[in-house]
């Protein structure tokens, strides 16, 4: 396999071109030229041993740390990759990909299709987690690296790091999975439907074609944003940030603009959604998450597998708090592991900040992913 | 014997009853102490539960394998014999049902290791009996509206039970409340009078294998049919 790399350096971001390669995807298409866009932090090790795969949620990009020249801001876990910090850069080679149908660079409905001028749109073809894995495995392939030290990710991240385990266990030592589960829920897909109906009623979105006149559905996707948000965060947080609490005004207006500061927040956050996401890629994404299920199979898979995998280290984790995928989820993953006497840590954190915990500043959580890494690595090292 | 003196006494003597190169699962491992030692001196691969959360998360940081959760509710995902041995130290009066305990330990270990305070300790005996309150001691530090200890017993009452749930005592200590150690199966008079923590190691009995006669192979090994 030849792979070839460019910078992007607009998007200061690197490119990986797979050519030729014709990925078969778990729907049946196959993508026969694809490429991802990725970012890393830190050095690679002489013996290549302390490569980590850092996973990204259903909106979040290769911009882990540093600068994100799309938002203008921060990268999303920047508290937590970085020299010193948790994932500590100066002893590891963190990687993180733009999945596979994202739209931070890598092939998606927003990008040209194969030798022609037009963008995919809702041509493109229907990707899963699965699928997602499967490139980013090419993409480690072609960084030469045989063994990854660790895959780690939140929510969408954690369901990536997930089929990481079942699809090639033999590449990786261990992984840290955050606010996951074996499945998207019932109520997980409901949600993801609101969004989506909301971005598909949208009279600019026309099939997945704005982008032919230059047009974005901002109403649908950001109203797709505000309903996700909710389901980010938990009544406490929400009753602790913003009360009833109004917004610019003493008395309220006996009308419908966003009196509460609450819904001046949600406003705030479809609004600035919408200046760096795809809507096509939202309603992608969102459905890669609602097919991915291994409630029934992920035993089996375990026991089962053709590849070895009885020397990975699990590390899961939840919040109190966390609504969308709730501790009994994680601890599902944990029961059946522990059935099989794998080597397996668990912690549910105590906090009100709901499913967005994981990019929040959780001091514990900040402890056992550096515990953890530091302590396993330690002992490849020995 | 004050509190931290006598955790690392109980440990150092469970180390004892462990061979090499075990599998190990330690019920309520705190920050991994137990487990940190297992390591080292046995060779041992670890795991751990621990119900309170700082707990588990410093083992979690410390690199062990920590499962934060309640014993009570959790052991049931363990297999069958998946545990060379399961360590219970000066929890089971702790617990909401110590027999279930006593079998999920030896369910899941092919031997179980479990200590506690005595209760019938002169010391204990004679507070009752004198000031008729319950008794408030150094290794029952608690009184009786606010103590984690829901179920107090005797060794004697430890032995009846085991004999009655089949389990075999493959070794006890004693211990006085001075620290001295002995063998609790070879000094009978008076142990339940001066072991003021005792250490046990368990396991089932070993029945023979039952032979019944019959076409298909049948095996029924270490089948319990009765006393």
């Amino acid at each position: 396999m030849k792979t070839k790399f460019t910078t992007d350096t607009k998007l200061e971001t690197e490119i990986a071109y797979f050519e030729n390669i014709n990925l078969k995807l778990e729907s049946g298409d196959i993508i026969d030229s694809f490429k991802l866009a990725f970012k890393t932090y830190g050095k690679l090790n002489a013996d290549k041993t302390n490569a980590i795969l850092v996973c990204h949620a259903l909106t979040g990009d290769q911009y882990v740390a540093g600068h994100n020249p799309i938002t203008e801001r921060e990268g999303w876990w920047s508290r937590m990759v970085g020299p010193n910090k948790p994932i500590d850069t100066n002893k590891f080679f963190v990687i993180c990909s733009n999945v596979l149908g994202g739209c931070a660079g890598s092939t998606g409905p927003k990008e040209l299709q194969n030798g022609s001028d037009v963008a995919y749109g809702g041509n493109f073809p229907s990707v899963t987690i699965k699928d997602m894995v499967k490139a980013q495995s090419l993409l480690i392939e072609s960084l030469n690296i045989e063994k990854l030290f660790s895959v780690i990710g939140g929510s969408m991240g954690a369901m990536q790091a997930l089929q990481w385990v079942i699809d090639f266990p033999d590449r990786i030592l261990n992984i840290i999975h955050i606010a996951g589960a074996l499945k998207h829920s019932a109520q997980n897909i409901a949600f993801h439907e609101v969004g989506r109906q909301a971005i598909m009623s949208d009279p600019i979105w026309k099939n997945g074609k704005y982008f032919e006149n230059n047009e974005v559905p901002e109403r649908g996707l950001s109203v797709a944003r505000m309903i996700a948000h909710i389901t980010y965060l938990s009544e406490n947080a929400m009753h602790r940030k913003f009360g009833r609490k109004l917004q610019s005004r003493d008395i309220i207006s006996f009308g419908f603009d966003a009196d509460f500061q609450v819904e001046s927040y949600l406003r705030y956050q479809g609004k600035s959604f919408v200046e760096r996401f795809d809507a096509n890629s939202y309603l992608y994404l969102t459905r890669a998450m609602d097919y991915f299920d291994h409630d029934e199979t992920f035993r089996k898979s375990i026991e089962f597998s053709y590849n070895p995998n009885n020397h990975l280290k699990y590390l899961i984790v939840s919040f109190t708090s966390d609504w969308l995928f709730p501790t009994i989820e994680s601890k599902m993953i944990v029961n059946q592991l522990n059935s099989l006497s794998r080597e397996v840590s668990f912690l549910e954190i105590d906090t009100d900040k709901g499913h967005d915990s994981f990019l929040l500043e959780e001091p514990q959580l900040d402890d056992v992913i550096k515990g953890f890494l530091t302590n396993n690595f330690a002992k490849i090292d020995e | 014997m004050n509190k931290i003196n006598s955790i690392r006494k109980d440990w150092s003597l469970i180390e004892t009853l462990i061979a090499e190169d075990r599998k190990i699962l330690d019920i309520g491992c705190g920050d991994g102490g137990l487990m940190e030692q297992l390591e080292n001196n046995r060779n041992a691969i670890t795991h751990g539960i621990e119900l309170n959360r700082d707990l588990a998360a410093n083992a979690i940081a410390r690199g062990f394998n920590v499962v934060h959760g309640n014993a009570e509710l959790d052991l049931s995902q363990y297999s069958n014999n998946s545990f060379d041995y399961v360590i219970l130290s000066q929890t089971l009066q702790a617990m909401m049902k110590p027999k279930d305990i006593l079998s999920e330990l030896l369910r899941i270990g092919s031997k179980a290791i479990v200590s506690f305070p005595n209760f019938g300790h002169w010391k204990i005996r004679l507070q009752l009996l004198i000031s008729g309150k319950m008794p408030v001691t150094e290794s029952l530090p608690y009184t009786w509206y606010d103590t984690p200890n829901i179920h107090f017993f005797t060794i004697k009452d430890f032995l009846n039970l085991c004999n009655e749930m089949n389990i075999v005592i493959e070794k006890s200590i004693g211990l006085t409340s001075k620290g001295r150690q002995f063998d609790i199966s070879e000094s009978v008079t008076g142990v339940n009078f001066f072991t003021h923590e005792a250490i046990f190691l368990l396991s089932y009995k070993n029945f023979e294998p039952i032979k019944i006669k019959s076409s298909k192979k049948v095996f029924a090994k270490n089948s319990v049919i009765a006393n």
